[in-house]
């Protein structure tokens, strides 16, 4: 299990108690007032207050929680479903393995509140198969409440709110992340994203009209219906409210999850994470996991929030904050994000899979000390025509981490054309 | 595959609204037998599913965490991604190699030990990080993973 997070807030308030795992430990910290108080109320009213709370998706693209439940038709004859992605794949991220593992109740119970808005019938909780320890945690929870008749025919107590909940694991492919190659990958297929509209809201998981949200989206849910909507605004801006577990990596002083509001500044972040190690020059940040453009050392004081990072040419994403020091060489660093980027395209479109293998190939050219001006001016090019008319943001998220390197370290890119090596000794190895 | 793997799968039907929701997990099953998946419990899992085979074995290449060799009876990996990396991985990898005269992705020859690298494993905060056998070990430097791999049988 992962050790706690350094710094806590309402979520990972109890993250520190094991017995929170348990139903007894939940129910003796407050858990499941959220789900009784929904039981309370209308699914519309329910729904109307996510939307008043301003909750925004914690699974990277940041859309409005309350507004995406409301999609889902109200009347239907078929099945509805709920997925919950914990596919947790997006490198610098793991924030929703701390939830799995030490708040798994909270997911369920944000769940069965989503459910009984949306009037979902199932949910299946996607989980990245790496993950057996949450995989376990979130199975026990669940047994612990279809035994306590939290989960079945009448949850609750509730006549005619029925529901049930299967975990389900998936098997190594980044790409099963996007909600669409999830539900694919759900349905016992290759996991490739499929091409929009349809959206899973008419035509989801089996073709059942499905809502899929992030875990910790999910995990929010329970606090703002419990504690209110205006309880919830007090932290956060007024464009993304609440907290979220920052991630940070690399060369930090310590490393770990850190609970604050969105909107904090990077600043601060890192200083709560020790700072950089060894007294060493930051050289670079990278703020919202992999995908994500890099900010220079001058952007310091923006705060973590996304309408605060898209004006500075990057974005919040899944909130993994990956720090590097002044040893660090920036064309390595774009030959591993490339690498990755190559290997877990799903290869459908033709700009995804020919422009991650050129960019790699260029990369390892420039870094391995043989490339030269033409091949700098091709990997400008090449992600641009990778942006934007593809099936799924995957090539987006491909093309903007080399686009922000390029931005911000192009110096790094020419110092190994014109020196004809890698001139960063100090760096970390390839 | 045994009757017990079977009847195992047949189990999982009725948690999906179609069928082929359980083969992902069916695949699970059929490989905890032997640590991989064969030519001909691919065609049973096909029978089973009411498949091609090759819709199968579609399936099992597409996903890291099925296998379609035979493998180690142990599998170590070790996490590459760029937070990992920045913390000595590929270092730790490289020791690794030398210290079991494999490259990653090889199995040695006495069939002890399959070495691999990994994508983000979501450890990030604890890197370096192995996965051995499926369970993770965060935080290790080579000394570490040197008595790991010691300790495999
Ligand atoms: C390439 C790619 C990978 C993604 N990986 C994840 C992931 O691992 N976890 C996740 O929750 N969302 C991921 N997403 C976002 C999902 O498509 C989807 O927006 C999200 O699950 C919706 O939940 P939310 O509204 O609660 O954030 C990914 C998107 C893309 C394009
Ligand atoms: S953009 Fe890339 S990952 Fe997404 S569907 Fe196209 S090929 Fe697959
Ligand atoms: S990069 Fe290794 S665990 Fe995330």
């Amino acid at each position: 299990m992962q050790s706690e997070p350094f710094v806590k807030n309402y979520l990972s308030e109890h993250y520190g108690d094991d017995a929170y795992r348990t139903l007894r430990g939940y129910e003796a910290k407050n858990g499941f007032e959220g789900i009784e108080k929904a039981l309370t109320l209308e699914p519309e009213a329910v729904t109307e207050m996510v939307k008043a709370s301003g909750l925004r998706g914690r699974g990277g693209a940041g859309f409005a929680t309350g507004l995406k439940w409301s999609f889902m038709p109200k009347q239907s004859d078929r099945m509805k479903v709920v997925v919950v992605n914990g596919d947790e794949s997006e490198p610098g991220s793991f924030k929703d393995r701390m939830i799995m593992e030490r708040g798994p109740l909270q997911i369920l119970e944000g769940i069965l509140i989503g459910a009984w808005a949306m009037g979902a019938k199932r949910t299946f909780v996607y989980v990245r198969g790496e993950y057996r320890e949450p995989i376990r945690a979130l199975e026990a929870a669940v047994e612990e409440m279809r035994a306590k008749k939290y989960l079945g025919k009448s949850c609750f107590g509730k006549k005619g709110f029925e529901h049930d909940i299967v975990i389900h694991s998936g098997a190594g492919a980044y790409i099963c992340g996007e909600e669409t190659g999830l539900l694919e990958s759900l349905e016992g297929k290759k996991g490739q994203p499929r091409k929009k509209p349809p959206f899973p809201a008419q035509h989801g998981a089996f073709g059942l009209p499905t809502t899929v949200n992030n875990v910790e989206t999910f995990a929010h849910v329970p606090f703002i219906v419990s504690r209110g909507v205006e309880w919830f605004r007090q932290r956060g801006t007024e464009k993304s409210p609440g907290t979220t577990l920052f991630g940070v990596s690399g060369h930090v002083e310590r490393p770990g999850l850190f609970e604050l509001p969105l909107g904090t500044p990077l600043r601060e972040v890192l200083g709560l994470a020790g700072g950089v190690r060894g007294g060493r020059r930051l050289k670079g940040v990278m703020p919202g996991g992999l995908s994500m453009p890099i900010l220079p050392p001058s952007e310091l004081e923006v705060g973590l929030a996304e309408e605060l990072l898209a004006p500075k040419g990057t974005h919040l994403g899944t909130g993994g904050v990956m720090v590097m020091d002044e040893s660090t060489c920036m064309v390595r660093v774009a030959c591993v994000t490339s690498y990755f980027f190559r290997d877990e395209s799903c290869g459908q479109c033709t700009q995804c899979r020919e422009g991650t293998g050129w960019v790699h190939k260029l990369c390892e050219k420039i870094e391995s000390g043989r490339g030269t001006s033409e091949d700098l001016a091709l990997l400008d090019d090449v992600p641009s025509f990778m942006e934007g008319q593809t099936i799924c943001a995957f090539a987006d998220a491909a093309a903007w981490p080399i686009q922000g390197l390029l931005r911000h370290f192009r110096a790094d890119f020419q110092a190994h054309i014109d020196e004809k090596k890698c001139p960063f000794s100090e760096s970390f190895e390839l | 595959m045994t009757p017990e793997t079977r009847a195992r799968i047949e189990a999982l039907f009725e948690r999906y609204p179609e069928k082929r929701g359980a083969l992902l997990p069916a695949i699970y099953l059929v490989q905890a037998e032997k640590g991989w998946v064969d030519a001909a419990a691919t065609r049973e899992l096909a029978e089973l599913f009411e498949l091609e085979p090759v819709q199968v074995h579609e399936v099992l290449s597409f996903y890291n965490m099925f296998y379609t060799e035979p493998q180690g009876r142990h599998h170590v990996y070790v996490c590459t991604n760029v937070p990992c990396s920045l913390r000595g991985a590929r270092s730790l990898l490289r020791g690794l190699e030398a210290y079991l005269g494999v490259h990653a992705g090889e199995t040695t020859r006495d069939g002890r030990i399959t070495l691999g690298h990994e994508e983000c494993l979501g450890s990030c905060g604890t890197a370096p990080v192995l996965r051995v056998d499926g369970a993770y070990h965060e935080n290790v430097d080579f000394a570490d993973a040197r008595r790991i791999v010691d300790g495999l049988e």
